[in-house]
């Protein structure tokens, strides 16, 4: 286990370190920083001053490792558009985009998981034929049209909820079940196909035998032995999240990380462009190693190694 | 058979329908257990054996029917009785312990969990009470060091544990009836005969009426007061087990007993007695007497038309148009080994 | 045991006969549906001049936000409406079509050649190249796209030709992943060492025994990536990155409607339709294109 362990947490590392590379590369490849600093109509001499006050014109492996120096040691740099130190600037916006996205994976597992039981107990019935609907829908509609969509009923016509801004737990209501239900369908499908098997098994059949009740049966027998791939998954679709709370906090004018991504690709901010894209990889490689060592400490073969 | 027996079965069908086609597993069944008695069914895999106790239990798949004249326990009319009422019977005054113990306890709850839950369920009793229960049982059938074992999981027991487990959990709430398919085939053959032992006194201890599952004759020997030989989804032999041992009708029976090695009289190098050929399809309509393609008294008259199960004597019957005579000789040789 | 002396035979591939594929995907429902609405709107998009006489690019600045012809105050003369500059709803949905199939299409392929490179070549060599090309993907997975995808096609300057590279380099892992795991499946079987056997170079052996039977999986893949370059596009326009106005783009038109919402609600709704159904009928194409090429799995 001790062995599995440090591989996935070097693998995790290199992968990061990778990533990093990548982004900075791209980024600095993608465009000229100083005169995205600069402006476009900036004379050449300014442009090029600013170049090397900002050390835009040493080699890149340079520029990269002093970013990387840095940013280890918790300095992620200025943004050049708000003048202010991107870590506070993150700081600043987090908590909203872990508010939506805690609520978002809330919302699709509470949704996702009792309909893929209950398209498990009745496997190719209309109701299961209704909850794969529902899967798919949730895949193929775009999330910001869903977005605009879920306003116009809920604000415009109904006046239930705010259309934008912070205030309490409404404004988190639809922006939660447009994030979220991109997750639906994989959850949903997945702990199908994991009750499906789950109840083929010889306990479940023992289950009955004792007598015990459909709903004993379901939830305590069979769901606990299913779930668990589920919560690895989620894990990942929450980070996958992250990426379409970009969409989600631009139609629904919410001030996280999301809107501060938006912002800063606009503004040709480099720095905190490199900062986020960081950020949210990171999410994702944290939360994949921690599933695949998750499940690892389930499977016994892993274990005892 | 018997005068007021406690399980009456008569005339069970059981046809699984799958997408190839009708199977009918279990055809036209019948036999009655009397009360604190012991039946052993006898077959092959695939003579249908297993799918009985499951229709017994109303635990058949979806895709089964199940058709019968009379089901009753005790009195009861299984078939009458919906799912509620059904779960409420099972565990309760009927309970079935499985084969392979090292798949039949859910590997994500503790043992005393899954024990305790039988008395909250079925006896209303308090989840503190449960337990005792549970440590109780486990002391009782055997399982040292209970308390520890309580608040273990499934994976930590070994097999012959596991299915003392089963053991305990099935029997805590005391049912009147249980059916024991094959708990012995999945284990070592040191364990086999303590676990035998251990549900012999039990059932005699509970005033249990047991069917017990079996293909193992030299099991059936030990344990059964009556045995029901099964073959092809049907019954072809009913008998007292000594008389079935002694004055065996059906060739199949006949066959079976063959198999099994004497020792001491057997010689080392001798022929195990075999039965040639390999079990029929259960789909399609039957015509004659199943076990006709292999026997070897088989006539043209057993292949076509229907065949009942006749009463030989008092207490035995057989479904075949050539019942074979006794063999003194072999009743001379069980004795002898007994 | 067969005579040595006749000559050597290599054993017929397993690839499905065309005919028996062919007949189950006519018998999937999801294949029918989902095909017979993409047929409809590629045949929509390519003969939009026919169907439409307006150039979605005319400006009118007399005729502006006229209303759908089911409404009050529509007409039969802009069967669609018009947007906030006066131009023909319907044309822009039209021409809209095309980009959204142009960039879904050609991402697709993009991503699926380098995906299914890789993959098989992982899938046939094992060993190292499989790890080099694992942790490829395991990177890949990790790079959040949208954000990714948003960044460079800003930087570099937003264009349809800008959209489809990135996007194509951005979509490929599942590709990798799902023709790695055929291609390793094929490679143990007898037909492909009694093709090395005889002496077969390894770029035949992939390219005559291998790609065939990946074929299927790669079907499937390609719609499926198809569908999330097209969201992902018109999630990208929407934003105001990658192809810009006045190209009729169906995220430009969703964000152009954006402020007319409340009064004017078809402006956002028709484009968003357009994109649910024409997803949606990719979707069930390929989930139907997976049962129809792997039915035991269903």
């Amino acid at each position: 286990m001790l062995k599995f362990l440090i591989r996935r947490i070097l693998l995790a590392i290199s992968v990061a370190v990778c990533v990093s590379i990548l982004t900075f590369g791209l980024l600095h490849i993608a465009t000229d920083p100083a005169i995205a600093i600069a402006g476009e109509d900036a004379s050449a001499e300014e442009i090029q001053s600013l170049r090397i006050a900002y050390g835009f014109d040493r080699p890149l492996y340079v520029q990269y490792a002093d970013w990387l120096s840095k940013a280890v040691r918790g300095d992620l740099g200025v943004s050049p558009y708000f003048g202010l130190e991107v870590r506070s600037l993150i700081a600043d916006r987090l908590p909203i985009t872990i508010k939506l996205g805690s609520l978002s994976i809330i919302f699709a597992l509470v949704l996702g998981i009792p309909l893929g039981v209950i398209a498990a107990i009745y496997p190719n019935t209309l109701i299961d034929r209704l909850s794969l609907s529902v899967a798919v829908f949730g895949q193929a509609i775009p999330n910001f049209w869903f977005g605009l969509l879920l306003i116009y009923v809920m604000s415009v016509q109904l006046r239930l909820l705010p259309a934008s801004g912070t205030e309490g737990i409404q404004s988190f209501i639809m922006p939660m079940i447009v994030l979220g239900t991109n997750a639906v369908p994989a959850i949903m499908r997945l702990t199908r196909t994991g009750m499906l098997e789950v109840l083929g098994s010889d306990y479940i059949r023992t289950a009955w035998a004792k007598g015990m009740l459909p709903r004993q049966v379901y939830v305590k027998h069979a769901l606990r032995n299913a779930v668990v791939p589920v919560v690895s998954v989620a894990a990942i679709q929450a980070a996958h999240m992250l990426g379409g709370s970009i969409v989600v906090e631009a139609v629904f004018a919410l001030h996280g990380l999301g809107s501060l991504a938006y912002e800063s690709i606009l503004r040709s901010d480099i720095p905190t462009m490199q900062a986020i894209i960081i950020l949210f990889s990171s999410f994702f490689i944290i939360f994949s190693a921690l599933s695949d060592i998750a499940n690892a400490y389930i499977d016994p073969r892993i274990r005892i190694l | 058979m018997t005068v007021d027996p406690f399980v009456n079965v008569e005339g069970l069908s059981i046809d699984i329908t799958t997408a190839r086609g009708t199977i009918h597993a279990v055809r036209d069944v019948s036999f009655t257990v009397e009360r604190g008695k012991t039946l052993c069914i006898v077959g092959e895999s695939g003579s249908g054996k297993s799918i009985t106790s499951l229709g017994l239990m109303g635990l058949l798949p979806g895709s089964a029917t199940r058709r019968a004249a009379r089901l009753e326990l005790g009195g009861t009319d299984l078939m009458a009785l919906g799912p509620r009422a059904m779960a409420d019977v099972r565990g309760s005054h009927m309970a079935m312990i499985f084969q392979e113990p090292m798949t039949s306890l859910n590997p994500s709850l503790t043992i005393g969990e899954q024990m305790a839950e039988m008395l909250t369920r079925h006896r209303g009793a308090s989840r503190k009470l449960a337990f005792e229960k549970a440590a109780f049982w486990l002391q009782k059938v055997g399982i040292p060091a209970a308390a520890t074992r309580i608040d273990q999981f499934p994976h930590q027991l070994s097999g012959g544990l596991r299915q003392r487990v089963m053991i305990a959990m099935m029997l805590m709430c005391e049912p009147e009836f249980i059916i024991a398919d094959e708990p012995t085939t999945a284990l070592d053959v040191s364990i086999q005969a303590q676990i035998l032992h251990l549900l012999s006194s039990l059932q005699r201890e509970l005033g249990m009426t047991m069917i017990f599952i079996t293909h193992d004759l030299g099991v059936v020997s030990r344990i059964a007061d009556d045995v029901a030989v099964m073959y092809g989804g049907q019954l072809v032999e009913t008998a007292p087990t000594a008389d079935l041992f002694a004055r065996p009708q059906h060739p199949y029976t006949r066959g079976l007993i063959d198999c099994i090695p004497i020792p001491g009289k057997t010689k080392p190098g001798a022929h195990l007695g075999s039965i040639p050929g390999t079990i029929p399809s259960l789909m399609g309509a039957l015509e004659g007497c199943a076990f006709a393609p292999r026997c070897a008294y088989a006539i043209t008259e057993c292949r076509s038309g229907k065949l009942e199960l006749t009463p030989n004597s008092a207490n035995q019957s057989v479904r075949c148009l050539h019942p074979i005579g006794g063999a003194q000789s072999l009743a001379v040789t069980m004795e002898e080994t007994e | 045991m067969s005579d040595v002396s006749e000559s050597f035979e290599i054993p017929k591939r397993e690839a499905e006969p065309w005919r028996l594929l062919v007949g189950r995907m006519l018998h999937h429902k999801g294949v029918m549906i989902g095909g017979l609405i993409l047929v409809v709107v590629v045949l929509a998009a390519v003969f939009a001049p026919f169907i439409t006489q307006y150039d979605p690019l005319q400006q009118s600045l007399s005729g502006r936000l006229q209303p759908p012809f089911w409404m009050e105050r529509g007409s039969a003369d802009h069967v669609l409406g018009t947007d906030h500059l006066g131009r023909d709803y319907l044309a822009r949905l039209l021409y809209g079509a095309r980009v959204s199939l142009l960039i879904g299409f050609t991402t697709a392929l993009i991503s699926g050649s380098i995906g299914t490179f890789l993959g098989v070549l992982a899938g046939y060599f094992g060993g190292r190249t499989d790890s080099v090309v694992m942790f490829l993907v395991t990177v890949k997975l990790s790079i959040p796209t949208i954000l990714v995808a948003l960044a460079v096609v800003q930087l570099v300057g937003g264009s349809l030709q800008i959209v489809i590279l990135v996007l194509g380099l951005l979509l490929w892992h599942q590709f990798a992943v799902v023709t790695r795991a055929t291609t390793m499946q094929i490679r143990g079987m007898d037909y492909i060492t009694a093709a090395e056997t005889v002496g077969c170079s390894t770029f035949r052996i992939l390219l005559t025994e291998v790609l065939p039977n990946v074929l299927n999986q790669i079907i499937v893949v390609l719609t499926l990536t198809m569908a999330s370059a097209i969201l992902i596009e018109a999630a990208l326009s929407f934003l105001g990155v990658g192809v810009q106005p006045p190209t009729p783009s169906w995220g430009i038109m969703i964000a152009e409607g954006k402020q007319h919402l409340f009064f004017k609600p078809w402006l956002v709704m028709i484009p968003g339709v357009a994109l649910l159904v024409v997803v949606l009928a990719i979707n069930l194409l390929g989930d139907g294109m997976r049962d129809v090429t792997a039915p035991e799995k269903r």
